[in-house]
């Protein structure tokens, strides 16, 4: 099973087309020492693996990848733990099929 | 920005964007049209199967120029185990008709020609714009909207929320709640591009015939869910959904499940050798009925995903999202054409044309589903699809036992699993929720 599960997302994410609006994530995680549940769970919830651990044990968003789904959105923003909002016009996931 | 006041605004230009500014722009109203993305398209994805009838009430003659994949003149549903399929197949030649009933499209492509059709008609559609906030008077109507472009105030007598499945802009603004974990599904997608010549082969079709495959069961660990397969012309569009609550609990990963899926022996065959050109992600409504909010306010409507219409067991949401659309871009027409102002009051029209229509009476009749589904997922997604593939291969594997002998083997391996009470309370429960 682990063997099936080892997809490189960033394989996926490659063949995507994107306008990346550098230095402006339209997703912030709430600082914290400790990650709560909503938090933990985008790890393997967001389907562009958006969210990882870093060193310190802190839940990190980089949204380059993001398809922006929202999946994130509807579990961990009721809860505060992030801050999402579009990106702006014009810029983040264009698909070319969709 | 736009300097001038308009009758109407329409946030997004999905499915029910287009069909609201389309409706309203025919009739002669001033309409302004905004979208995120960089064309109409750029931002929406969807499996995709496209409804005539619906399409039809906006564009009588859609199919001379709709950039349309193939009809569909067949429906397989597969209960999947690890390793078997058991299906269902529907395949009939009165589908091929001269206006066929369901077209597989490709949504970018379809949704430029369809704003096409809207800028037609006389809207006005800016894109690469995001709208931010609505703008609100003193008593809390709705008189506008503020977008990211530079003085990007522009004023309307009514704003038609068509903002998606995520909309932010409602929920910010306090007309409606965002989904919950429990109401919404996150399906991922890839395309997968083949040789027409193969295609056809695979699916057993000829020219333009089309075919669409959904399929659950263990595939997806206990959690409710659905992959389709879905043929277009040179490609096929393959995902896989599941409650985003389910992802939340499980562990499980999107892509995982989606993998999952396509190394299954009855799927990898069809998608060997294929080239990947897109992987996509969207949330689905499937919170049915009780999931439905306010759709309507003091200068304002909301359509589409973003009102939640989408009908999970038929998995229909195109269709609901134009023909809502389409609702309110009538109800704001017959309301501007009596002068009357765009107040909740009168608004409730659209409300009242979206009960009396085929949206509301089938989410009402399957509106005890998604409960039953989203509650009995380890029954209803891992041990019946388990218990009927294993009964189906007793059925067929010729092996000397008596029949009798296999018979009552089977119907030992249903009441072990899941007791007579379950049975019986299963079978109730699926007949009073369908009914």
């Amino acid at each position: 099973m682990a063997a099936e599960l080892s997809v490189r997302i960033e394989d996926k994410l490659y063949q995507n087309r994107y306008l990346v609006d550098a230095g402006r994530a339209h997703i912030k995680v709430r600082e914290h020492t400790v990650p709560t549940p909503p938090l933990l769970a985008l790890l393997t919830a967001c389907p562009a693996r958006c969210y990882e651990l870093n060193d310190k044990g802190q839940v990190e968003v980089t949204v380059d990848g993001c398809v922006e789904c929202g999946t994130c959105r509807v579990i961990a923003e009721p809860s505060g733990d992030i801050e999402w909002g579009y990106p702006r016009g014009g810029y983040g996931i264009l698909f070319k099929f969709g | 920005m736009v300097e001038e006041r308009f009758d109407a605004i329409v946030v997004g230009a999905g499915m029910a964007g287009n069909a609201a500014a389309l409706t309203m722009a025919e009739r002669g109203l001033k309409v302004l049209q905004i979208e995120r993305g960089e064309y109409p398209g750029s931002k929406n994805v969807q499996g995709a199967i496209l409804y005539s009838d619906m399409l039809e009430k906006l564009i009588p003659n859609f199919r001379e120029d709709a950039p349309l994949e193939r009809h569909l003149v067949e429906q397989r549903f597969w209960m999947l185990d690890d390793r078997s399929h058991v299906g269902l197949h529907y395949r009939s030649d009165d589908f091929n008709e001269q206006r066929p009933n369901r077209y597989t499209i490709i949504r970018a492509q379809f949704d430029k020609w369809f704003s096409k059709k809207v800028q037609e008609a006389g809207a006005v559609v800016i894109c690469e714009t995001t709208v931010t906030e609505l703008l609100r008077n003193v008593d809390g109507k709705v008189i506008g909207v503020r977008t990211d472009r530079s003085g990007g105030q522009v004023m309307a007598d009514v704003v038609v929320l068509a903002e998606g499945v995520n909309g932010l802009l409602g929920t910010r603004a306090g007309l409606r709640e965002t989904p919950k974990a429990t109401n919404v599904a996150l399906a991922v997608k890839e395309m997968h591009f083949l040789p027409r010549e193969t295609i056809e082969a695979r699916f057993n079709l000829k020219g333009d015939e089309g075919t669409v495959i959904e399929a659950a069961g263990t595939v997806s660990r206990g959690m409710t869910g659905m992959g389709f397969i879905y043929a277009n012309k040179e490609c096929i569009s393959l995902g896989f959904g599941c409650l985003v609550s389910d992802f939340q609990k499980g562990g499980e990963t999107p892509y995982g499940v989606l993998e999952r899926f396509k190394r299954h022996p009855s799927v990898a065959p069809l998608i060997e050798g294929s080239e990947v050109k897109e992987y996509s992600a969207h949330l689905i409504p499937e919170g049915g009925y009780n999931a439905i909010p306010q759709l309507y306010g003091d200068g304002w409507v909301v359509v589409g995903d973003a009102a939640q219409l989408n009908n999970a067991i038929h998995r229909e949401g195109s269709n609901l999202a134009m023909t809502s659309g389409r609702l309110a871009g009538e109800a704001i027409f017959q309301l501007k054409a009596r002068r009357e102002p765009m107040t909740a009051e009168n608004l409730s029209l659209y409300k009242t044309m979206v009960d009396r229509s085929f949206v509301m009476q089938d989410l009402k009749k399957y509106k005890d589903m998604p409960a039953l589904l989203h509650t009995q997922s380890q029954n209803f997604f891992l041990t019946y699809p388990q218990l009927v593939s294993k009964a189906m291969q007793n059925f067929v594997r010729v092996d000397g036992v008596p029949k009798r002998e296999k018979e009552k083997l089977t119907l030992k391996s249903f009441v072990a699993a899941r007791s007579w009470a379950g049975l019986f309370w299963d079978a109730f429960r699926l007949a009073r929720a369908w009914r």
